[in-house]
This record gives C-alpha cells, sequence and structure tokens, in this order.
C-alpha cells in the first residue's frame, strides 16, 4: 500500500509516501524512526496487522515547516529519511 | 452470524448490522444488509453517542446486543466505541465497504463532513494507495455547509441552485476561512446564487480532485460519504475527474460502517 500523508495548500502540495509493502519486510532495522532528525515517523500496525512505517499526526498538517532543517533553500542532495530508508520506501512530493 | 459496523464521524454515528447469508443458487450472495441507523449526536459525548446511536439501531434493527457476535468501530472517533472488538481506519473501511458496493470500482473516493480523500482499492477492497488532505477542510462537506449558510440556502436547495449554472467562476482561496470572504464578495457584487454555488462546489470538487490524482484516476469510481447526496457536487466532481461514469451507492453515508461490519464478519468467518 503507498499512504501519503501530508497536504495541498495554497503554497504547494505536500506529501511524504510511504510504500508499506516495503515496510513489513524492512531491511534497515526501522532506521525511519531514527533517521529523521525530528522524530516525525513512528511503526503502526494497520488495517491489515502488518507493522509499517507512517508520519505521526502530530507533524501531517505540518511538513513543510517540519522538513526545512532538511531542505535549505539552497538546495540538497540528500535526505536523512530517504537515506535511512534502504529499501527506499519513503518519498517526498516536494 | 450477525456482525455490526460503527463509523463514529465527525458529524454523524453510522450503524450497520450486517447477516450473513445462505441463498440457494447464489452462493455469492454471502452478505446482506439487516439493518442500518444514523444518528446525530448533539451534545452527547462520543462514549455516550455510540452507546446510545448503538443502542437505537439494535431496537430498530429488532436485535439484542447477545446476537451481535463483532462490532468494528471506524471513524474518525473510532477509539472512543469502547464496546467495538477493534477498530479499523476510515480508509480502510472505507475501501472495503465501496468494493462490495460496486466491485468493478477500483477507485473509491469518500466525501464526508469534515474530511475527504481518494483510495485505490484492489478487487478484495483492500488499500493500495491513499491520499488525504489533513490540513484543509476546504475539501469537505463542512465547508459546503457553510457556504450554503452564508448564501441563506438549504443544503438541498444550495447542491440544486449550482445545476442552473453554467457559470465557472474560479474560487482561488485555498482556506474555508477565505474563501467565505470570496462568497461575501461575489454576494456583495450581484452575483446569481446558483453562480456561487456552482463556485463553491467546484472549489471543494477540485480539492477532492487534487486528492484523488495523488493515487491515481482508475475507469471506473465511486464516490462515498454525505456529499453524494449534493447533486451539485456530485455534477462538479465528474467534471473535474474528467470520468464519465461516478458511481453513486444507494445508501453513501453508511459505506464505511458496511466496511467495518464486513472487516468484523471476515475476521469471525
Amino acid at each position: 500500500m503507498i499512504a501519503n500523508y501530508g497536504y495541498k495548500d495554497g503554497s504547494g502540495e505536500y506529501y511524504i509516501s510511504i510504500d508499506t509493502d516495503k515496510c513489513t519486510s524492512c531491511t534497515a532495522g526501522r532506521a525511519c524512526l531514527t533517521g529523521c532528525p525530528k522524530g516525525m515517523f513512528e511503526i503502526i500496525t494497520d488495517d491489515y496487522d502488518d507493522e509499517v512505517a507512517a508520519v505521526k499526526q502530530s507533524f501531517r498538517r505540518t511538513l513543510a515547516f517540519d522538513c526545512t532543517g532538511c531542505k535549505p533553500a539552497g538546495g540538497y542532495s540528500s535526505l536523512p529519511c530517504m537515506t535511512a530508508c534502504t529499501p527506499g520506501a519513503i518519498k517526498h512530493s516536494w | 452470524m450477525i456482525t455490526a459496523g460503527i463509523d463514529m464521524g465527525s458529524r454523524t454515528v453510522k450503524v450497520v448490522f450486517l447477516e450473513e447469508l445462505k441463498v440457494d443458487g447464489a452462493p455469492q450472495l454471502r452478505w446482506g444488509v439487516k439493518g442500518k441507523h444514523i444518528m446525530f449526536p448533539e451534545d452527547l459525548d462520543a462514549d455516550q453517542a455510540a452507546d446510545k446511536a448503538f443502542e437505537d439501531a439494535l431496537k430498530g434493527a429488532g436485535l439484542t446486543r447477545e446476537q451481535v457476535t463483532k462490532v468494528v468501530a471506524t471513524g474518525a472517533g473510532r477509539k472512543q466505541v469502547k464496546f467495538a472488538a477493534a477498530d479499523v481506519t476510515e480508509v480502510g473501511a472505507g475501501a472495503r465497504g465501496a468494493v462490495f458496493m460496486c466491485p468493478t470500482a477500483k477507485t473509491v473516493v469518500d466525501v464526508g463532513a469534515e474530511e475527504g480523500r481518494g483510495v485505490k482499492a484492489n478487487a478484495e477492497g483492500k488499500v493500495v494507495d491513499f491520499a488525504g488532505n489533513e490540513k484543509c477542510a476546504a475539501g469537505a462537506g463542512a465547508f459546503a455547509e457553510s457556504m450554503s449558510r452564508a448564501l441563506q440556502l438549504s443544503l438541498k436547495e444550495f447542491g440544486e441552485a449550482s445545476l442552473r449554472s453554467d457559470k465557472t467562476i474560479p474560487m482561488n482561496a485555498q482556506c474555508t476561512v477565505f474563501a467565505e470572504s470570496e462568497v461575501v464578495s461575489l454576494i456583495h457584487s450581484a452575483t446569481p446564487k446558483e453562480d456561487i454555488a456552482k463556485a463553491v462546489l467546484d472549489a471543494v470538487a477540485s480539492r477532492v480532485c487534487a486528492m484523488v490524482r495523488r493515487v491515481g484516476i482508475e475507469d471506473e469510481v465511486i464516490l462515498i460519504g454525505g456529499m453524494v447526496h449534493n447533486p451539485g457536487f456530485v455534477q462538479s466532481l465528474k467534471g473535474a475527474l474528467g470520468v464519465e461514469k461516478v458511481h453513486l451507492p444507494d445508501m453513501p453515508e453508511y459505506v464505511s460502517a458496511l466496511g467495518a461490519a464486513l472487516i468484523a464478519a471476515e475476521d469471525n468467518a
């Protein structure tokens, strides 16, 4: 399942997509939990009883601001969350 | 076996009872709706509302609590349903219920009072991809309701008025509060009510459509949630999605509760 957490507002679309099929056989030791400097990820049990990563509820409506530390205006080459998730389950829409 | 799904929405509580069927010659008919009930909680807190809705639903269906094998809760207030054996997200329940109602539909558009979402489901009703909008209330029913009040129309009149307009007036504000001020400006500039109604519903449809596009639009789309009762919104959504056929189920506001009851039945089977 692709779970898109986030929102669209007047300034753009801000979604973090998690391919939860890759979480069920995580080979990265749940590195997303510690990879994000703001601790935005958590492990939940989804509707199909799989343990998968999700963006914490408290961050879902402020992603554009919460992710700015890792996305400086001058550009960036990699994101800690995407680097930590070696199976490649995490994507950002912006 | 009888199971129940209870959908604790932000405006209403919906209960659906499902019974196991054994129909000779039609083995595909495994489950049938035994009863349904909707309640506006008014001043009740969530715990009381869930209890009262369930009791009223039992009475209406002529059932006792003991006859119900399992209850599964869903909706924004699903954790408040203390007597439920389990809970599922509104995304999972909506997809399961929608595919039960329309097995050929793969794209589920769910627009309720406070939230709208797009879901792609597989043939078993399992979620493949979903997107909502955690921030914006302007892509949901409460926004349309608020704008109908500003126009001094009932929701029914609001939806019907929109169908009489063929004008396209863009509403640029993303936020409900700013959008309302745009509506006030249109009222002051003597724009006909039907044109404003269409502008509002086009704006809601456009926000919903953005979420649906994230998950991809398949040929067959099913629309669930209370906004199905608004013909103006349905018309606007069809235009925004660019699809000819949008399935509208008979009891759209109950689909998530139905999905929860199905999940309860399948877990118990």
